[in-house]
């Protein structure tokens, strides 16, 4: 669930499934792969039974979306002004000369700088960055209620994600576009998501506020993740924990909890039973038989 | 205090430094005939020493030249001018059979462990290929020490038969550090090392590189953009602007006390997996990016994106690197007034 005007991360390794999840909501899992079961709510409407008319309203108006590496979605021989119109007209939701009116204060809105010139360049005349914040200027012209950012500055230097993260900040704030921001980095999602949602083998192992995920995370997933990174801000110099194993095979997933063959704190049921994903605290829900709350408050963990 | 006084403290080992890089430049000619002249100045002048037992971390963001320069310091790009004294020898002079056996003593984990191993070749023959090349061990003296080393780096010696493909990242990774083992060298260039792994897979490569370093007395030189794993690695760390070090310190002063307004910024743009903390963090942002190095700026490389900058000084003098601090070396004008 995704409420109007939050920030929402989802975090999680490469094959987890969380851009699979992304573009799911979107409809746009490419074949052969599709939805087997369950529903997406938009405003109260099931996505997953939209006609193609409803489909190419809601996406881009309704919801939008960019992508990790900006080269690929960009049209290298038409200007990014040009592309930015197209995105408006394509919607039917601005005539041509409003469009063409709104192109140079979108590409203000994300911060570059000359507007009025740069729009007239190809994509191969912006830097990394600039592309990326272009991208996010197609996303949001038609003034979506959701931008689904999946891994927008894992191409990026980390001061260009600085400037990145900042802008998809002040965008919520001041436009109210809900953002979801699909990454595998713990800390970008400390820095601008106020829910977050681990995923793990396809599946969500937690869910939270992101301060009760940092503080208390009770999926040991979660709770390894974080002790598993090095922090710039460390004093000490500590071993850092780690994670044995690999994640699943997704089409042959281990019985029980996904997670079990790689936890440290597993108990026989793990192996059995696949715990549902429940409420363990305020807001905060995790897949886990163990918990990590009881956890390192008991027994020795295993290995 | 002054810099003898910080020597005192460190352990003997420290004091030698065991490569030396000297003025060292790598220039890229591009284009010939009308634009002939004309060159990507990857790097541009650089001089530091990496400490026999050390790790130096060397950081930049992507294009500043730090992966030309750990190449040229393993020899596998010639510089167009400096030199790379690996103790007393100057690398850049040898050639040949001479170099080629100096190669023994340093030795290079790649970024890419999909891109860096031959995928028709069986992992056993991987590992042993320097083995072999050296002349060092053949037949079954040889498999025993692919055996060995393959145990050290945490890779079932059961798999010697198979290729590359039916590993994962962090396992082909392992492969890859255990043939820059197999010679026994002294001083490893691993750049970046870890970047293209998972974040569960990283930290296990981190700490089988740490232990590698206290087992086998190794000196590396990491390169890597992530400062954070840098931090926990490195006993110093130099970082690098644009074809430039900006700024060279002990690990913990670097992070605790930045002279140079880039490593500051660099610094401050990195998030901390906290979001109490990353409330009340305002990172400094930087303008733009990082300009072209075919034409880098005058003056101070880093000018055009200072925030402290002061015309026209910083735009027309190149500020040197020089020692602010002990032990503490940073390339600004007004070092420490961010």
């Amino acid at each position: 669930m995704v409420n109007k005007g939050e920030t929402l991360g989802i975090v999680g390794e490469s094959g987890c499934g969380k851009s699979v999840t992304a573009l799911s909501v979107l409809r746009l899992i490419p074949e052969p792969g599709r939805i087997v079961s369950g529903h997406i709510w938009f405003k109260d409407r099931d996505v997953a039974s939209y006609s193609r008319e409803e489909l190419r309203e809601y996406r881009g108006n309704d919801v939008s979306m960019i992508f990790q590496d900006p080269m690929t979605s960009l049209n290298p021989v038409l200007r990014v002004g040009f592309q930015i119109k197209e995105a408006m007209v394509a919607h039917e939701r601005f005539d041509n000369k409003t469009a063409d009116e709104r192109v140079v204060p979108m590409l203000q809105k994300v911060r570059i700088s000359d507007p009025k010139e740069r729009a007239k360049n190809y994509p191969h005349q912006f830097s990394g960055g600039m592309r990326q914040r272009a991208m996010i200027a197609m996303g949001l012209s038609n003034e979506p209620d959701l931008l689904i950012a999946d891994e927008p500055t894992t191409a990026l230097d980390v001061t260009v994600q600085a400037q990145i993260i900042e802008l998809l900040r002040d965008l919520n704030r001041d436009m109210g576009t809900a953002v979801v921001l699909i990454t595998h980095n713990l800390a970008v999602v400390a820095s601008l998501c106020t829910r977050v949602i681990v995923m793990y083998a396809g599946r969500i192992v937690e869910s939270g506020p992101t301060r009760q995920i940092f503080n208390s995370p009770q999926h040991p997933y979660t709770w390894s993740l974080l002790q598993s990174i090095p922090r710039i801000d460390s004093t000490q110099h500590d071993k850092l924990l780690t994670i044995a194993g690999l994640p699943p095979d997704l089409s042959n997933p281990p019985p029980g909890c996904l997670f079990h063959p790689r936890c440290r704190f597993r108990v026989d049921r793990c192996s059995k039973e696949e715990p549902p994903l429940e409420e363990v605290g305020p807001e905060q829900a995790a897949r886990c038989w163990v918990l990590m709350k009881n956890a390192l408050a008991g027994a020795e963990p295993v290995r | 205090m002054s810099a003898q006084d910080s020597h005192v403290k460190q352990s003997p080992a420290y004091e030698m430094a065991l490569v030396r890089v000297e003025d060292v430049v790598k220039h890229f000619p591009i284009g010939t005939g009308l634009f002939g002249g004309q060159a990507v100045r990857a790097v541009d002048g650089v001089s530091f020493e990496v400490r026999s037992g050390e790790t130096l971390g060397l950081v930049g963001e992507s294009g500043c030249g730090k992966s030309t320069l750990g190449r040229v310091i393993a020899q596998l790009q010639p510089a167009t001018a400096g030199h790379v004294f690996f103790r007393d020898t100057d690398l850049v002079r040898l050639h040949g059979e001479k170099l080629r056996r100096m190669r023994q003593q340093m030795q290079m984990i790649f970024q890419d462990p999909y891109a860096s191993l031959n995928p028709r070749m069986t992992v056993g023959d991987i590992i042993g290929e320097p083995l072999q090349n050296f002349g060092i061990a053949r037949g079954k003296e040889r498999e025993r020490r692919i055996n060995e080393v393959m145990r050290t780096c945490g890779l079932n010696p059961n798999f010697i038969r198979r290729y590359p493909h039916e590993f994962s990242g962090g396992q082909r990774q392992r492969i890859g550090i255990a043939r820059a083992l197999v010679l026994n060298p002294t001083f490893i260039v691993a750049d970046e090392p870890i970047s293209a792994l998972d974040v569960s897979i990283q930290a296990q490569i981190v700490n089988l590189l740490e232990d590698l370093q206290d087992r086998f007395k190794l000196t590396y030189l990491f390169i890597a953009h992530d400062l954070s794993v840098v931090r926990h690695l490195s006993d110093r760390v130099a970082v690098m602007y644009l074809g430039k070090i900006v700024e060279i310190a002990d690990s913990k002063e670097i992070y605790l006390n930045p002279l140079h307004p880039y490593t500051k910024a660099l610094l401050s743009s990195i998030p901390i997996p906290d979001p109490d903390l990353e409330a009340q963090r305002e990172p400094i942002l930087l303008k733009g990016e990082i300009p072209s190095p075919v034409n880098p700026p005058t003056g101070c490389r880093f000018h055009t994106r200072c925030p402290i900058a002061q015309f026209p000084k910083c735009s027309e003098e190149e500020p040197p690197l020089e020692e602010k601090a002990a032990g503490h070396r940073a390339a600004c004008h007004f070092a420490g007034q961010l």
